[in-house]
């Protein structure tokens, strides 16, 4: 467009900056060495033992179904949230969804280590993480609900009112298939902060529950292996498709971040 | 003014779920741990009962404020900690921005792609992120180290700087610059003097949106760095998993709180007061 | 018993009086129009009649029926939206079948009316077409098919043809005037552009700062304003300082500060020492050379200061001796007028002693 050919170098740099780190840990994960030093050969070993690490297949099953399980919560909640702030002038409404967005996550996940244990006397595990993560993957479904929303016709919905539909119908039939682009990537980036999670699975998982993410960090203190980079990959590769589809379900949702 | 019932049944109903799980799940745990601050520790870990007994300690105390005011090396940490938070930031804006720019000036399918390119790496999980460094820097022995926990608190935040400031840019009018040209600036007076200024509230966007995460960091300082650049967050995991002290903990989570609250605040006060229509 | 009966509605947003209690009833059958600046409050009320707002104070009744605390679904009033409000993610049949579904009327029944609504607004093939396939224009009959489909009782306009180029403004209209005639259903229709309101309406009530100013068929309300501002807005207007001289059945005696006498028509407020305007229209004064013979009691010399010519006719400034600018229109093409006038050239200004009306603002 402009005289913007300058901006090519720097930026290119930037995304190789981006994009290399990634690129090398999935590169060695097919490196037949135990020292991800240098290239050696191909091979699929990494992968192999992964599929006969136990407690790598354990933390997986347990990081799918705490996405899923966490992610439809906090879609229905984050959805709701979202119309309730655009509709409605709630005060502290907005402070109450997009704190636990915008604070750093240790604090989240410190805060509900003490309730969870001091107040509600359980034991840390399944349920204190779901809970964990349905509490920051709300503010994430409401705001991209929410820009959705704001950048629609107000009188569409005003319309469905005045032609007899009750509050429910209107939601039903004409908000709701509206906004569903917005509700999908809403849920489809749920489920990749989710599985993606390490700080507050961290501190609200305790010792019963292991994920994806909790299993790396272990990994990566106690003993490193290259079976960490497969695992990497693998998740990356996991976390890339959904969101790349969450960005053609609703492209312009994930721009309405800040 | 009194809406109809039927307004204020679907308002609530609405809103009430998410509302009532964010109280109990997100503004109780924060209350409950900004009084935990006050209390003493239990003799196993974990905090001492509210009501004192005979012989042990109880009730409520300021000791753990004390303690962090009165050691230095509490308020160093906390100095540190914000001296990287900034410094991060720093980078991050100097990396992001011709890259933001250059999108922002892109056609519009090429814009969608471009800024595609940059939330994927935000996808993968923080530790493969840190993992990859450390096969990085690891045979380059620069690991361990301050410079090792800059490149990783930078290459996990860069993507929170450009979205922002993207985003702004992309809404400056071209007839601006055209104009500046116009009357006479070259291309680093038309930079600095009209899509800098114009583009602020994006960098105080893109600027919060890095400095308060990193703030609160602790795994990489822990994977990336030494002894010697220990942040906020590791003193925090420290005091809940590993010396038990949840009072000294929360109280540092509440000046963390605090810290973080300020910052915000002043960041959306800009926001709201000084900014051109964006 | 009027269809829709306004009495005492207030409403205030914080220190603002958006409408101050106003009371004003429209008759079943009518196309009635609320005539405003921005601001004046007329989309304030159109919203408490839809139903989307409620008010401070006041009533509002349809068939003698309070609509106090009904929502929007539950008011047999329906609204065109400025941008027309379609339903992006349904077909023109299914968004003009809306309404009858919400009404839970009978499959058969609501084809038969979707169909004949279509043809209504001359749409009959374009029922499976989505909204972002139409031009403005067919969006705008759609909205109006939809809104009329179930015969409501009332039909809310709200600057309904604002975003219509002028072309296809002036087509509306009259499509606008046989529809509301042929259905029989009354319309409140809102808007700021008076050509448009006096072109299409039974009865305008003038809206200002919450206040109507005056209700009155468009003729009534362009020959005789209540006061200035109406004279103001609707048409153009020639407004000068008066002081009433005498008055009396017959007529009044004002003074026109130093310019002199004139006769004006009687007004009924109208006392001796009063101040007021002369509101006089452009076409009521005529325009001529200087020695030109006239049996017109009113006359001025003047000169010509500027002439906007329009077509088909031309509106020409006069400036008179002391410094007075008065606006005369002269059609272009009207019999014995052969003569233009020019910048700067010396004139004739004159009016009959009954055109005119005297206003007290």
């Amino acid at each position: 467009m402009r005289r913007s050919n300058w901006l090519w170098a720097p930026s290119l740099a930037v995304y190789a900056f981006l994009y290399v780190p990634l690129a090398i840990v999935v590169l060695f994960s097919f490196n037949d060495s135990r020292l991800s030093a240098e290239w050696v050969g191909f091979t699929l070993d990494w992968y192999r033992k992964l599929a006969s690490d136990d407690a790598m297949l354990a933390a997986a099953r347990n990081s799918f179904f705490i996405a899923l399980t966490s992610s439809l919560v906090a879609t229905v909640l984050g959805t709701m949230a979202g119309i309730a702030m655009h509709r409605y002038r709630i005060s502290g409404l907005s402070f109450l969804v997009l704190t636990p967005v915008a604070m750093p996550e240790i604090l989240l996940g410190v805060s509900l280590l003490v309730f969870f244990i001091q107040v509600l006397n359980l034991t840390l595990g399944l349920v204190s993480v779901l809970v964990a993560h349905v509490t920051f993957c709300i503010g994430f479904v409401a705001i991209v609900v929410r820009a959705n929303l704001a950048g629609m016709d107000e009188s569409i919905f005003e319309a469905a009112r005045d032609l007899g539909a009750t509050p429910w119908q209107e939601f039903r039939l004409v908000t709701l298939p509206l906004i569903m682009p917005a509700v999908t990537a809403g849920a489809l980036m749920s489920f990749t902060l989710s599985i993606d999670d390490f700080v507050i699975t961290f501190f609200t998982a305790g010792v019963g529950v292991s994920t994806l993410p909790l299993q790396i960090f272990t990994m990566i203190k106690v003993a490193v292996t290259p079976e960490v980079n497969a695992v990497s990959t693998l998740l990356m590769l996991v976390t890339l498709t959904l969101i790349v589809l969450a960005s053609r379900v609703a492209p312009d949702a994930l721009k309405g971040r800040s | 003014m009194a809406a109809p019932r039927s307004e204020r049944l679907t308002k609530w109903v609405i809103a009430g779920p998410p509302i009532a799980f964010l109280l109990a799940f997100f503004l109780l745990p924060s209350l409950i741990m900004a009084l935990a601050s006050l209390r003493y520790p239990g003799e196993f870990g974990g905090l001492a009962p509210l009501a004192a007994r005979p012989g042990g300690e109880g009730g409520l105390t300021f000791e753990n404020y004390a303690l962090f005011f009165g050691d230095w090396i509490y308020a160093q940490i906390f100095a540190k900690s914000l001296g990287i938070a900034a410094l991060t930031t720093f980078i991050c804006l100097l990396m992001a921005y011709p890259l933001a720019l250059l999108i922002a000036r892109s056609p519009k399918k090429r814009r969608d792609f471009m800024v595609l390119l940059v939330i994927l790496p935000f996808a993968s999980n923080l530790l493969v992120r840190v993992y990859a460094w450390m096969v990085i820097l690891g045979p380059l022995d620069l690991l361990f180290s301050r410079f090792a926990v800059i490149v990783g608190m930078v290459y996990v935040h860069l993507p929170f700087m450009v979205l922002p400031l993207y985003t702004n840019l992309e809404k400056h009018d071209p007839a601006l610059l055209d104009a500046a040209q116009d009357l006479g600036a070259n291309a680093w007076h038309a930079f600095w003097r009209v899509t800098f200024p114009l583009s602020l509230p994006g960098v105080f966007s893109g600027a919060a949106l890095v400095f308060i995460p990193v703030l609160g960091m602790f795994a990489i300082p822990e994977l990336l760095g030494g002894k010697d650049d220990w942040m906020v967050g590791n003193m925090i995991k420290e005091a809940f998993l590993g010396t038990r002290d949840w009072p000294f903990g929360s109280m540092l989570s509440l000046m963390l709180t605090l810290s973080v609250l300020a910052i915000a605040g002043a960041a959306a006060l800009y926001a709201r007061r000084g900014a051109p229509n964006a | 018993m009027p269809l829709l009966e306004i009495r005492n509605l207030s409403r205030r947003f914080g220190t603002l009086t958006a409408i101050d209690n106003v009371t004003v009833s429209i008759e079943a059958g009518e196309f009635f129009t609320l005539l405003g600046p921005s601001g004046c409050g007329k989309t304030t009320l159109l919203r408490l009649i839809a139903g989307f707002d409620a008010p401070d104070a006041g009533s509002i009744r349809l068939d003698g029926k309070d609509l106090a605390g009904k929502p929007p679904e539950q008011r047999p009033v329906h609204t065109v939206f400025q941008s027309y409000a379609l339903f992006p993610h349904m077909s023109v049949a299914r968004n003009v079948a809306f309404p009858l579904e919400m009404a839970k009327k009978p499959r058969e029944e609501i084809r038969a009316k979707v169909k004949q609504a279509l043809a209504e607004v001359h749409l009959e093939n374009k029922g499976g077409s989505y909204p972002h396939e139409l031009s403005g224009g067919q969006k705008q009959r759609v909205a109006l098919a939809r809104a009329l489909v179930n015969r409501p009782r009332l039909l809310l306009l709200d600057e309904a043809l604002s975003a219509l180029d002028a072309k296809l403004r002036e087509q509306m209209e009259i499509e606008l005037i046989t529809l509301q005639r042929d259905v029989g259903i009354t319309f409140v229709f809102v808007t700021h552009a008076q050509p448009e309101a006096l072109a299409l309406s039974h009865r305008i009530a003038v809206m200002r700062e919450g206040r109507i100013e005056q209700v009155d068929d468009p003729s009534r309300l362009y020959g005789f304003p209540a006061n200035r501002f109406v004279a103001d807005f609707i048409g153009n207007c020639n407004t000068l300082q008066a002081t009433v001289l005498e008055a009396g059945a017959h007529g009044l005696r004002l003074a026109l500060g130093a310019l002199g006498e004139v006769w004006a028509p009687p007004a009924e407020r109208a006392r001796a020492g009063q101040e007021g305007v002369l509101a006089l229209r452009p076409e009521q004064v005529h325009i001529m050379a200087t020695n030109a013979a006239h049996e017109l009691k009113n006359h001025f010399a003047g000169r010509v200061r500027d002439l906007l010519y329009i077509g088909d006719v031309s509106t020409y400034v006069v400036e008179l001796e002391n410094g007075t600018r008065i606006e005369a229109l002269l059609a272009n093409s009207a019999p014995g007028r052969a003569r233009f006038f020019n910048v700067g050239e010396p004139v004739k200004v004159a009016w009959r002693h009954d055109a005119g009306i005297f206003l007290v603002d």
